[in-house]
């Protein structure tokens, strides 16, 4: 008699090595950005060009900056989950683990960066 | 019950093999699939052009001065107007992509339909968004 259930030892042996968690992780990320992008791009759109003490005004205020810091953590996660599929499409072992580290860090710096950004601004503001 | 659990073996598995050119001619379906993938990517060089231009903002006078010469040079105009062109294209593959999650869409005349609404619906979406801006 086996002790385990066919269910059991079925777990994990797909390909993706797990369940549907980074699919819809995908789309409920895909789905919030699609509600704060256009927004962005026309906030940053509108600032682009100025001066420099138009910018600063702009990202003072609450409600870009809020949506700034939204955006990057969303993204972020978005791109970094996205470029995953990518590296593992396309590369495997050392390489693939290199690329992976190489792609979180980024998104995390890139975030880091752009909170950075925002504090400063609304402190000199 | 003869059923040994095989023993584990090391099995190098196969990549995704790149099928579109010598085993595919390409289709406005895989075109516009991959392209999302494409878009998704190079959105990086527009996401780290603005969020450095952000960071130049926040440090000083001068450094905002270095900044956003760059991002309104030939180069950064081009940048942005790529990565504008991404974004919406990337954004249109999203929700092509919920509309196919949900079950819909997939037969072939509407697919094709799809990737082309992507193709020149991006287009449109960017010039509006440079005539608003």
């Amino acid at each position: 008699m086996r002790y385990l259930t066919d269910r059991k030892r079925a777990v994990g042996k797909g390909s993706a090595h797990s369940g549907t968690e980074h699919h819809w992780s995908m789309t409920v990320t895909a789905v919030i950005l699609a509600f704060l992008v256009p927004t962005w791009l026309y906030i940053f759109g509108s600032a682009l060009g100025g001066t420099r003490a138009e910018v600063l005004a702009t990202f003072a205020r609450p409600f870009p900056a809020i949506l700034t810091a939204l955006v990057l953590v969303v993204a972020m996660r978005h791109f970094a989950k996205g470029a995953t599929s990518a590296i593992e499409d396309y590369l495997r072992g050392s390489a693939r683990k290199a690329t992976l580290i190489a792609v979180y860090s980024l998104a995390a710096l890139i975030a880091a960066v752009g909170f950075w950004a925002l504090l400063r601004i609304m402190m000199i503001s | 019950m003869s059923s040994k659990t095989t023993p584990a073996k090391r099995v190098e598995r196969p990549l995704s093999p790149f099928m579109i050119g010598p085993y595919y001619r390409p289709q406005i379906t895989s075109i516009s699939s991959i392209l999302i993938r494409i878009t998704g990517l190079g959105l990086m060089a527009g996401v780290i052009l603005a969020v450095w231009w952000l960071m130049a903002a926040a440090i000083s006078d001068s450094y905002f001065a270095f900044a956003n010469a760059v991002v309104t040079s030939w180069f950064g105009k081009l940048v942005f107007t790529g990565s504008l062109w991404a974004v919406w294209y990337h954004y249109l593959g999203g929700l092509r992509h919920l509309y196919y999650d949900a079950g819909h869409g997939l037969e072939i005349k509407t697919a094709e339909k799809l990737g082309w609404a992507m193709v020149i619906g991006s287009v449109v979406l960017t010039v509006l968004t440079l005539l608003i801006l």
